[in-house]
């Protein structure tokens, strides 16, 4: 080989190390999907990318179970993703990047997310910008309104009770042969959804949770006693144990269930599963001894502390959560917008049917009726330690394993037990 | 030789082959004497065992240190230097009981409560399977039209994945299922099988036995057929009758082969998990919640995932599976002597 070759194979070499490809920053976002939003958000990426060639991000779907296991347990070791979509804000909060020292303009981020930003900090802390919302959710019931018709009942009005709804739902249920006349997600969140009308507290002015009150107490007794009275079937909160999820969806989907307590976040996947099968409505939430209210919650992404490009990431973050990206992906995915500049000027749901864009409206206006206790038990750091201990234990209540009054002994000292373990130093 | 006079093909390969093998084994030979040399003739037991004690080590007794040393920390972190240590807190937990056959007065009632479920499937599911896999191995170990057929069927359920048995039984034993669809066409209720405790228990059993019989019935079917013929011959002329035939030439010499099979179910069956859960969740309440999802659950799907106490229960667990072992070897080694 000649001086030549060498001085041409050299310049081959300096040119490939020089290109783009080679100064590309890799970076993986881990998601999960409850309907559409996966595809969305790669379109969104794939703009991003295509604005910045040196950064490429890859989305790595995983079952909703996998965030809030698996997840943990890698950004435990050191090992995440650079971003991810999380729903237990305060569980992970330790592991989140603050990204306000790379952000363009904080202050659009304060304002926008600002109250959302304190379910993703940790306790005390008073600054940090950790993500954006994905979704802001609001449990609710969705309302079978075909069964309804076809049973001759008529649906609950707007300021019904839950007394009011679980008569109604087992009337349609016994006269249409359905075999969940009210399906409730076995889910703490949505256990909450019944225990804050209730009057349920649950959190300390010390920030932590207190023992059960009796807003707690009266919304166990009910499942309780809808458990026994056939109101609920066992199937859902007494046949698996401990803190398995367990959603009626399918159920619902199937046309077996009139009245279905769960959450904005079905009404794309319903709009889109159901089609004309029957007529589902959304209705405002029943009204206990104490409110009106459901719960808040939602998804959103957040940036990872361990992450080798704090910088690109907020680049990402930056372009996700602006205002037209972030209102596209909300009316494209028919989330409730968790961004208060959007929710007040309203959202222009792309492709939703009549029926999914009248659920909206009403999970919409149900934001409003939240109760404060609703925002404080979902933004605290140690909501899922309760949701879980309600699940676990109220569930062996539904199958006659334990007394309800056992049931809250546990409660509270399964409660205790995790706190005093996560504060062990 | 073939016709032409030149070697047949396949005696090229073999001298190829072997000339190679004797290539490499050449290579090794300098460096083996050299360690012969250096530890002696006794010492080289050590060297070729070393690579599986090093593989072991690695992989099975380094992770039972780290377990034991987590089980002695508290705290949420991972890592070991992170965690503050607090002694046996997690053993006393564990242990700390009004009594024992009532899980509800312990302190760790779903941990009791699992100990308690996981004997209870060990006990049904030891004398289901190996009740029907030997008689499974007795019957296809006759002459019996097509039996090549069925050796194979009833081995094709443990090439499945336990998930996938799990959930094909979930979609056949549903409120909806192909056993309620049976039923209700001839006329009879739909039955909820995962709401009443004892049927999830009866399916929890039929459902493992189903899945892993094939293996067990192979262990069995190899030990019969290496009892020599000329015993049965023997018995058959001296006209002893079948059930005497069984249990003084069958059985005793099958006994090597039963306990072996008897070690391996309960081994698999104290560690029962990943069917179960697909298939139960643990439920009806935690009428099927075995002491694996206990575990689990406590190191991962709660949101304080308590490494500690999930590892102080593992390690309760890993010590009644060796006693466990220990007295069934024992039994075993009486009865041979």
């Amino acid at each position: 080989m000649n001086r030549r070759h060498w001085l041409a194979g050299a310049l081959v070499a300096a040119a490939l190390a020089s290109s783009p490809v080679q100064a590309q920053t890799t970076l993986r976002m881990t998601w999960y999907s409850d309907g559409n939003e996966g595809e969305v958000m790669r379109d969104l990426l794939n703009r991003f990318e295509a604005g910045n060639p040196g950064i490429k991000v890859v989305l790595d779907t995983v079952p909703f179970k996998a965030i809030n296991e698996n997840l943990p347990v890698q950004l435990a070791a050191g090992q995440g993703p650079d971003m991810a979509r999380i729903v237990d804000f305060g569980g992970l909060a330790k592991f989140a990047l603050d990204l306000r020292p790379h952000l363009a303009n904080a202050g659009a981020w304060e304002q926008n997310f600002g109250p959302f930003l304190e379910w993703m900090r940790e306790p005390g802390n008073t600054t940090a910008i950790p993500g954006y919302m994905t979704q802001l959710t609001v449990t609710g019931p969705l309302v079978n309104k075909t069964l309804f018709e076809q049973a001759g009942v008529a649906i609950p009005g707007p300021k019904a009770t839950w007394d009011d709804w679980a008569k109604a739902a087992k009337a349609v249920a016994d006269k249409v042969k359905a075999p969940y006349p009210v399906a409730f997600d076995r889910s703490g969140h949505r256990f909450f959804g019944l225990a804050v009308s209730q009057g349920a507290k649950m959190i300390g002015a010390d920030g932590l949770p207190t023992p059960a009150d009796e807003g707690f107490r009266r919304a166990a007794q009910l499942i309780v006693d809808w458990h026994k009275s056939g109101v609920m079937s066992k199937e859902l909160w007494g046949s698996v144990s401990g803190t398995a999820y367990r959603g009626a969806n399918e159920e619902f989907k199937n046309a077996q269930v009139p009245f279905y307590l769960s959450g904005s976040w079905q009404i794309a996947q319903f709009d889109k599963t159901v089609g004309n099968a029957f007529d589902w409505i959304a209705a405002p939430t029943p009204c206990g001894p104490a409110n009106c209210s459901g719960m808040p919650g939602g998804a959103g992404v957040i940036g990872i502390k361990a992450t080798k490009h704090p910088a690109e990431v907020a680049k990402v973050m930056d372009f996700l959560a602006s205002e037209p990206i972030l209102s596209e992906f909300y009316a494209r995915t028919l989330f409730v917008p968790g961004h208060i500049g959007i929710a007040k000027k309203g959202v222009a749901y792309q492709g939703a049917s009549a029926q999914a864009a009248a659920a909206l409206k009403v999970f919409g206006d149900a934001v409003a009726a939240l109760d404060p206790a609703a925002y404080r038990i979902q933004g605290n750091a140690y909501s899922r330690i309760v949701f879980n201990a309600a699940i676990s234990r109220i569930g062996q209540a539904v199958a006659g394993e334990i007394a309800i009054d056992d049931a809250i002994r546990r409660i509270d000292a399964d409660v205790a037990q995790q706190v005093a373990e996560r504060n062990k130093k | 030789m073939s016709e032409t006079g030149s070697p047949p093909r396949a005696i090229l390969r073999d001298s190829h082959a072997s000339r190679l093998i004797q290539a490499v084994a050449g290579l090794l030979d300098r460096p083996m004497a050299w360690i012969q040399r250096a530890v002696g003739g006794r010492g080289m037991a050590y060297v070729f065992l070393a690579p599986n004690i090093l593989f072991f080590g690695l992989f099975v007794f380094l992770p039972i240190g780290i377990n034991m040393a987590m089980s002695l920390t508290g705290g949420t972190n991972l890592f070991l230097s992170e965690r503050p240590f607090i002694g046996g807190d997690h053993y006393r937990g564990l242990m700390q009981c009004g009594s024992y056959l009532d899980p509800a007065s312990c302190r760790e009632d779903h941990f009791w409560k699992g100990v308690s479920n996981t004997l209870k499937f060990t006990l049904f599911q030891m004398v289901a399977m190996v009740g029907t896999a030997l008689v499974t191995a007795l019957v296809l170990n006759r002459k019996i039209r097509g039996r090549g057929f069925f050796r194979a069927v009833y081995f094709f359920p443990v090439l499945l994945s336990p998930v996938v048995v799990a959930l094909i039984w979930k979609w056949i034993l549903q409120r909806d299922g192909l056993l309620n669809g049976a039923i209700t066409l001839a006329g009879g209720e739909k039955i909820l099988f995962f709401v009443e405790p004892g049927w999830a228990m009866f399916w929890a059993v039929f459902v493992s036995v189903w899945a892993h019989m094939g293996f067990y019935t192979l262990i069995l079917l190899a030990g019969l057929q290496a009892i020599p013929a000329d015993l049965y011959e023997a018995a058959e002329m001296d006209g002893t009758k079948p059930m005497r035939v069984l249990t003084r030439i069958t059985l005793p010499l099958l006994w090597p082969n039963l306990v072996v099979v008897l070690v391996l179910v309960l081994i698999k069956a104290v560690q029962t998990f990943d069917e179960v859960f697909v298939l139960t969740g643990g439920g009806p309440g935690t009428a099927t919640l075995m002491v694996v999802q206990y575990i689990y659950e406590t190191a991962f799907a709660n949101q304080v995932q308590n490494f500690g106490l999930a590892a102080a229960a593992s390690m309760l667990l890993g010590s009644l599976l060796f006693a466990l072992t220990m007295l069934q070897l024992w039994i075993a080694r009486r009865k041979a002597a």
